[in-house]
């Protein structure tokens, strides 16, 4: 209970401290409000615009969610053709790998030629963003699957479907989800920047907005709006984590 | 040698019991940058039903090769393998394997991973539940049935590995150091464990193990295996009648064989 207590208590006094320092450098330094708003002003703005914020909040979760959907449910798979079929792997992988180094936010303006600049341009970059972690985790939880239990499923005759997904499958979830993890804040990434981009909606436009406008206290309240709803979907992958992976390490006592 | 073995006289075992299995000759060579390297060489041996013989040697001496060709996890270079009249040729369903860690599946619970066997050949049904709940009890695992793996000690897990092996009941059982990860007085316990079900179940068990004591004390017939290309070099038979208990460690005979097998193992000078 008390263990409970302090868990949550420290990171909240953390929070409390930079909050009030960052409070007393804008005070007593008279810093102007366009340079750096005080916490008082972000979350007056926050009260004052709490709709707007909602709504750019949701077409930003939505294109979050469904990009983050996509680079699962294309990595996986890319992930298990790389990894059963030699030949898939030598063509394709070095290409897969080298296209890493192309940075992509140069890519950006293509996506929005190609996708136009509603909802899909958006879905596009952060599925480009956030699907290479899901193939290379996911290829390395295959592969880490333990020998003998495939020399278990060869001598029970397993077929190659029953030792994919009985035996497979569940040794990689574990890789699955640490991808699914970083995969899910890349695609935040990818959304806003794909709202910089070309975008009339969602909360980086918003942001882009209020700052051309030096109505910096919203500039701010969008980023606390854009972090929370970080952690939300960081948190929901976490959750999902626990609750198909309930022999997970969190949940293991010893009897 | 002929290949339908059935009809060759019993290699004078002094049994009635014609042989089960046997191995004529098994030789077996990996690649190793091109160059051939010999890890089992001309290895005859057999056995019948229900007997429990252990394949004893220095680490890495071939042994497990041996073992695993007889479940047909690997095919060999050369000679014969035959189970029940049946040349092996490759994994066949009567065979139970347990190796050196228990390799459970951390997603399934106890009883999942004692009936993954039987979900893979189409047989889970109430009588393997049935079935799996008494070996688990049989091994002192009662209660433990919905406990995921990560919840147990490292003999428990090895415990739930043997119930898996044998869950679909094997005609042949093979074990690869079973308990060599296990600490001395688990050892113990799993050792009088293991007789216990092969007593139950009648089951014909393949042993390979590098403890001289253990392989005495659990088997009808030991054989002792030289170093790298494994060759037999001797072949025990333990005349000590089943039950046996931890008193029978300091038997006479016991004592007697343990320095025969470790003259030919090499670590007694004679």
């Amino acid at each position: 209970m008390k263990k409970n207590f302090l868990r949550l208590f420290y990171p909240l006094a953390g929070v409390a401290i930079i909050l009030i320092a960052w409070h007393f450098y804008v005070v007593l330094l008279r810093v102007h409000i366009v340079v750096l708003p005080g916490p008082l002003q972000v979350a007056d703005s926050m009260v004052t615009h709490t709709k707007i914020l909602l709504d750019e909040a949701w077409v930003t979760s939505l294109e979050c969610i469904y990009g983050f959907a996509l680079a699962m449910g294309i990595g996986i798979p890319i992930a298990v053709v790389m990894t059963y079929s030699r030949i898939a792997n030598l063509m394709f992988y070095p290409l897969l790998v080298a296209s890493q180094s192309i940075p992509k936010v140069a890519v950006a303006p293509i996506l929005l030629v190609w996708f136009g600049t509603g909802i899909e341009s958006k879905l596009a970059m952060a599925f480009v963003i956030a699907f290479f972690p899901v193939v290379v985790d996911t290829a390395t939880g295959l592969r880490s699957t333990s020998p003998e239990l495939l020399e278990l499923a060869r001598s029970l005759q397993c077929s190659r479907l029953q030792t994919f997904f009985k035996i497979q499958l569940p040794s990689a979830l574990p890789s699955i989800f640490s991808g699914a993890k970083i995969a899910v804040t890349l695609a935040v990434i990818g959304a806003v920047i794909g709202e910089f981009i070309g975008s009339n909606q969602g909360l980086g436009n918003l942001l882009l907005t209020a700052n051309s406008q030096l109505n910096t206290p919203l500039v701010w309240a969008s980023l606390v709006v854009l972090s929370v709803l970080g952690m939300v979907l960081y948190g929901a992958v976490v959750l999902a984590e626990k609750i198909l992976m309930p022999w997970g390490p969190d949940s293991g006592h010893k009897l | 040698m002929n290949a339908n073995g059935r009809i060759h006289p019993d290699g004078g075992q002094g049994s009635a019991r014609p042989p089960f299995g046997r191995l004529v000759n098994v030789t077996k060579t990996f690649e190793t940058g091109g160059q051939p390297v010999p890890a089992v060489k001309d290895v005859s041996l057999q056995f019948r039903k229900g007997d429990l013989i252990s394949l004893l040697g220095p680490s890495g001496c071939g042994k497990t090769t041996v073992l695993k060709m007889m479940g047909g996890l690997i095919p060999t270079s050369g000679g014969l393998l035959e189970l029940d009249g049946k040349a092996i040729t490759g994994p066949f369903p009567g065979v139970g394997v347990v190796f050196q860690a228990p390799t459970l599946m951390p997603w399934r619970s106890v009883l999942g991973n004692v009936l993954f066997p039987m979900e893979v050949l189409g047989k889970n049904d109430r009588k393997a539940k049935r079935r799996a709940h008494e070996i688990l009890e049989l091994v002192g695992l009662a209660g433990f049935e919905q406990a995921y793996p990560r919840q147990l000690s490292g003999g428990m897990q090895q415990r739930v590995a043997l119930c898996r092996a044998i869950i679909h009941e094997p005609s042949i059982l093979l074990m690869d150091e079973p308990f060599g990860a296990l600490d001395e007085l688990t050892r113990l316990e799993m050792n009088d464990l293991l007789l216990d079900i092969r007593r139950v179940t009648g089951a014909t068990v393949i042993f390979v193990t590098h403890s001289i004591s253990e392989a005495i004390y659990l088997s009808d017939r030991v054989f002792v295996f030289s170093k790298r290309p494994a060759v037999i070099a001797l072949e025990l038979n333990v005349d000590i009648a089943y039950p046996r208990s931890q008193q029978t460690r300091f038997l006479e005979e016991f004592t007697e064989l343990e320095k025969q097998a470790s003259i030919a193992l090499g670590v007694v000078k004679q």
